[in-house]
């Protein structure tokens, strides 16, 4: 059932109402989006169903700009009365924010837009029987389940469908349907006081926008024998060592790694401040835009709304700005941000199209799309390490903390290898890496070529207050940085 | 406006009418409704200002082994119509799961509630939010800083049904102020007051706070990574705590094997007991789950001695225990959380604490803190708007930001003094609530700093 069968063909008339009832109370702008979403999961734990479930959730928020001011109000209630009063306390907030206001509030020139978006898809996930997806599930299970000393198995599969209308008072007027897919398995072995465990596609599955061909490629049954055998290996390993070393990060490792020290502080509302009780600020200033090197010149990012198959793939934003690709970091140097149609002004641009709402109950926040690094030309994974001659090889993400201006960072992955000799020899665990952004960054010398690289999905970026927890997108292929500090916890 | 104008269906008439309409069989019908409004400033001018007003059901079919659940935010008949037939649709196909969570028994619920509930919270107009945020503001601007923060005020209600004859309901408020202020050479203080009234709530005093704490920070020179004595402020054990419910208090997380916890043994100093408590006003009340169960006090550390954890009906009948209240949305494959956490007081001040440490570091708070190794409770997390050196019994000077990486157990069995007040701490990203006192700990360790050119 989409928006437009709950409301019965009443779209176009609640959302003129909007609009309406918004400039009646005095607003020089105003925006409504109309937002439905659906998803599905399923989860099979240790052989046996862990949970299946169906959402649904629908509602409308109306933005106002009153006197340079923002108010918003949102409602699930899908009727005129509600859309009229919520439209009056939108302006009655938008009046109260008035009371501690600098600078008044002013939108960039970006020209209003007519159009419509659909994710492209092959096989539409919802229309994927359970029976199927359970097929799936329980063979994945089952290779897991035929190595002994494990002591949880998992996999999940996730659909989601978003139907979203957007419309403002400069006449702009977007139709998105938007569809995700993700599956991933995991492997839990305990004993001995201790816990390790391997993930596939990579720690969290993999996320993408498009249809159920993606799950089907990962093909999760062919893997779960392997990932058993690694984490309960992982219990027997000895403990990642102590020191500086050459290390590699295996692709699904680096999207969490361009995520936390690249994708963040890159959020031009972040530099500007507007997150520094909650999410941070950034070290990217603004005075650092076109002159810092951020990496090597090697390092290549990208933010790319566009990309096929992203979580952070788009046809519009939430200010209905079409979705674009622009440079981040060229030749490692610094030179784009992240913005919105209020913040690309300080940086004398129009917004480049990220602001994003993760629903109809919350205001677009700028964030990321696909942030995503350019291959190199290493080659294969097995030419980087064979490149090596000594270092630390590691792989899925396991925890991860950086600092609120996003430059000490601290992560740690589900396993490591010893690279000895250009070939991998023992594995290790618990390994843990640590760094400072740019001096890491600066550190890199080899990516691997475009064979290894896998645009992943991170569907629980949170940002803002109320939080918000969004689904981005980041590129990347295995990579090496010299002299990196690992080994922090053992 | 988070209360007055609202027009949702009431929740009993959405819960009987749900349950109504599941064919046969056993069903369980959650309903939620939120209504929340928050004022957000940054660079001493409110730049966010939001409210939503929404209100779901979930509805969990048990039909023998099989379960599945459905939920929508369309609370008609219609829709209510709709989400039962996808929820039996969904069961019907699932196979058998004999490790399912059974409905809870009626004798387990019985909830009617309004404890934390508080009118003048519920009615809080964005004036008022407005006029806190100002407040704040003010105090910034008058010590020559720049404050960001936010203002928020929300009214809860949850309730449950299940056709085994269990009702139980809670509505509650809550109200919460935070600021973060930010001196020119990027020095910053934080302050947090959250409660169920939004009348206790003093922006001006959580302004002077974080304005104090601020100037005092100005000027922060390095300190070499190490094992230091460390006096923890409240925040800061707040989220300790949080974390280590994360990691370990669940009786998932425990049957799993990746708890810390091990029953009836020794896992902390005898001086640390800690207990989640969803009826002490002193927290932030909840007394029942999200599966209708009423809350039990339970003590997960007492004398430093791993007593028991948190269960829902999934983990209890897989246990052999009973629900202690902790049950999450379902279908949970988290497993239960405690999230009314409480940690003894001691006896002393913290001036007296701090007057005691020859050289150590004074902890405000943490920053982006996640868990390394659940079964060893290592956490890792950064510093953040206030920390100081202490040196002969006093703050030195201001440091920059350190990096920690510590088995919060082990640091807790180091305890030396904990302080006699306590603090309610509302989480930053997990919705725990903490009540906790300040910590004085021998040798925790921080393992790494962010260096002069780079600070953070």
């Amino acid at each position: 059932m989409t928006v437009r069968s709950i409301m019965e063909g009443a779209v176009n008339d609640l959302i003129d109402l909007a609009l309406d009832v918004a400039q009646h109370a005095g607003a020089e702008y105003a925006d409504v989006r109309l937002v439905e979403r659906e998803t599905e999961s399923v989860t099979v734990k240790n052989g046996a169903l862990g949970a299946t479930s169906s959402n649904r959730t629908a509602g409308f928020g109306i933005r106002v700009l009153i006197d340079g001011a923002w108010g918003f109000a949102a409602s699930s209630q899908l009727d005129r009365a509600a859309v009229e009063r919520v439209g009056r306390e939108a302006a009655a907030i938008a009046r109260a924010s008035g009371l501690a206001r600098r600078d008044p509030v002013v939108l960039d020139a970006s020209p209003p837009v007519v159009g419509s978006y659909r994710t492209p898809l092959q096989e539409d996930p919802f229309a994927v029987g359970l029976d199927e997806k359970l097929r799936i599930l329980f063979e994945a299970d089952a290779a897991m389940g035929r190595v002994a000393g494990l002591s949880v198995r998992e996999g999940s599969m996730e659909a989601a469908r978003e139907r979203k209308t957007f419309a403002s008072t400069e006449g702009a007027r977007v139709e998105q349907e938007l569809s995700e897919a993700g599956a991933g398995i995991e492997a839990s072995a305990a004993g001995d006081g201790d816990m390790q465990q391997r993930s596939y596609p990579t720690s969290g599955g993999q996320h993408v926008t498009g249809g159920f061909e993606a799950v089907r490629a990962m093909d999760l049954p062919a893997h779960g024998e392997r990932i058993a055998e690694e984490a309960v290996a992982l219990l027997r390993a000895p403990l990642c060592p102590s020191g500086e070393m050459t290390l590699v990060v295996d692709s699904g490792q680096m999207a969490l790694q361009v995520h936390e020290s690249c994708g963040h502080p890159i959020e031009l509302d972040r530099v500007l401040g507007m997150e520094a009780s909650f999410a941070g600020t950034s070290f990217l200033t603004l005075d650092k835009l076109g002159t810092l090197q951020y990496g090597s010149p090697l390092v290549h990012i990208d933010a790319d709304a566009t990309a096929l198959g992203g979580l952070g793939t788009f046809g519009y934003d939430d200010e209905g700005v079409p979705a674009q690709s622009v440079p981040i970091v060229s030749e490692g140097r610094f030179v784009g941000y992240l913005s919105s149609r209020e913040t690309a002004p300080v940086v004398g641009a129009l917004s480049m199209g990220s602001a994003r709402a993760a629903g109809w109950n919350v205001i677009p926040l700028i964030r990321m799309t696909n942030v995503n690094l350019r291959p190199g030309e290493a080659g294969s994974l097995e030419d980087l390490i064979a490149d090596t001659r000594d270092g630390l090889f590691v792989s899925a993400n396991r925890s991860w903390s950086i600092d609120d201006r996003r430059l000490n960072f601290q992560f740690g992955t589900q396993a490591g290898w010893l690279i000895r000799n250009g070939r991998l020899a023992e594995m290790v665990r618990n390994p843990t890496y640590t760094g400072i952004t740019p001096r890491f960054w600066g550190s890199c010398d080899a990516i691997c070529g475009p064979a290894e690289w896998r645009l992943w999905g991170v569907p629980n970026c949170g940002k803002g207050e109320p939080m918000q927890t969004h689904r981005v997108g980041h590129g990347a292929a295995p990579a090496r940085f010299r002299n990196v500090q690992v080994g922090v916890a053992r | 406006m988070t209360g007055p104008e609202v027009s949702h269906r009431d929740p009993q008439d959405v819960l009987d009418a749900a349950l109504a309409l599941v064919p046969e069989g056993a069903a369980e019908v959650l309903y939620t409704g939120r209504e929340a409004a928050l004022t957000r400033f940054a660079g001493n001018r409110i730049h966010q200002n939001v409210s939503e007003h929404d209100a779901s059901v979930r509805v969990r079919i048990v039909d023998e082994q099989r379960t599945g659940v459905a939920s929508t935010n369309r609370l008609d008949d219609d829709g209510l119509r709709e989400v039962v037939q996808r929820a039996v649709e969904v069961t019907r196909r699932a196979p058998p799961n004999p490790d399912a969570a059974p409905l809870a028994a009626t004798e387990l619920g019985g909830v009617t509630s309004d404890l934390g509930y508080v009118a003048a919270t519920a009615e809080s107009e964005p004036e008022r939010r407005a006029a806190g945020a100002r407040a704040v503001i003010d105090a910034a601007e008058a010590a020559g800083l720049d404050a960001s923060g936010a203002f928020s005020t929300e009214t809860g209600t949850l309730a449950v049904a299940n056709s085994n004859g269990l009702i139980s309901r809670h509505r509650s408020t809550q109200a919460k102020l935070l600021t973060v202020m930010t001196a020119a050479d990027g020095s910053s203080g934080y302050a947090q007051a959250t409660a169920a009234d939004v009348g206790a709530v003093d922006p001006a005093e959580v302004g002077a706070e974080a304005a104090d704490k601020a100037a005092r920070s100005v000027g922060a020179s390095g300190l070499e990574p190490g094992a230091y004595e460390v006096l923890l402020e409240e925040y800061a054990v707040g989220t300790l705590l949080e974390y280590l419910s994360l990691a370990g208090f669940s009786g998932l997380a425990l049957a799993e094997g990746r708890s810390f916890m091990r029953l009836g043994e020794r896992v902390m100093g005898d001086s640390v007991s800690i207990w989640d408590d969803g009826l002490d006003p002193q927290g932030m009340p909840s007394p029942m789950d999200y599966e209708g169960v009423a809350k039990q006090r339970v003590d997960l550390v007492t004398d430093g001695i791993a007593q028991a954890v948190v269960h829902d009906s999934a983990t209890a009948g897989r246990l052999g225990q009973r629900s202690t209240g902790h049950g999450l949305p379902a279908p949970n494959t988290w497993g239960p959380i405690a999230w009314n956490l409480f940690m003894a007081p001691g006896s002393s001040s913290k001036t007296a604490m701090l007057a005691g440490i020859e050289r150590g570091v004074w902890v405000t708070r943490f920053h982006y803190v996640n868990i390394v190794h659940p079964r060893q409770g290592v956490l890792t997390g950064m510093t953040k708007d206030g920390t100081f050196l202490i040196e002969n019994g006093r703050i030195s000077r201001p440091i920059r930001n350190l990096r920690f990486t510590q088995s919060i157990p082990e640091a807790f069995s180091r305890i030396r003094t904990i302080s006699a007040e306590t603090r309610l701490v509302a989480a930053e990203y997990t919705g725990i609530f903490t009540r906790v006192p300040a910590l004085r700990i021998d040798g925790f360790a921080f393992t790494g700093a962010t260096a002069a050119e780079e600070r953070a």
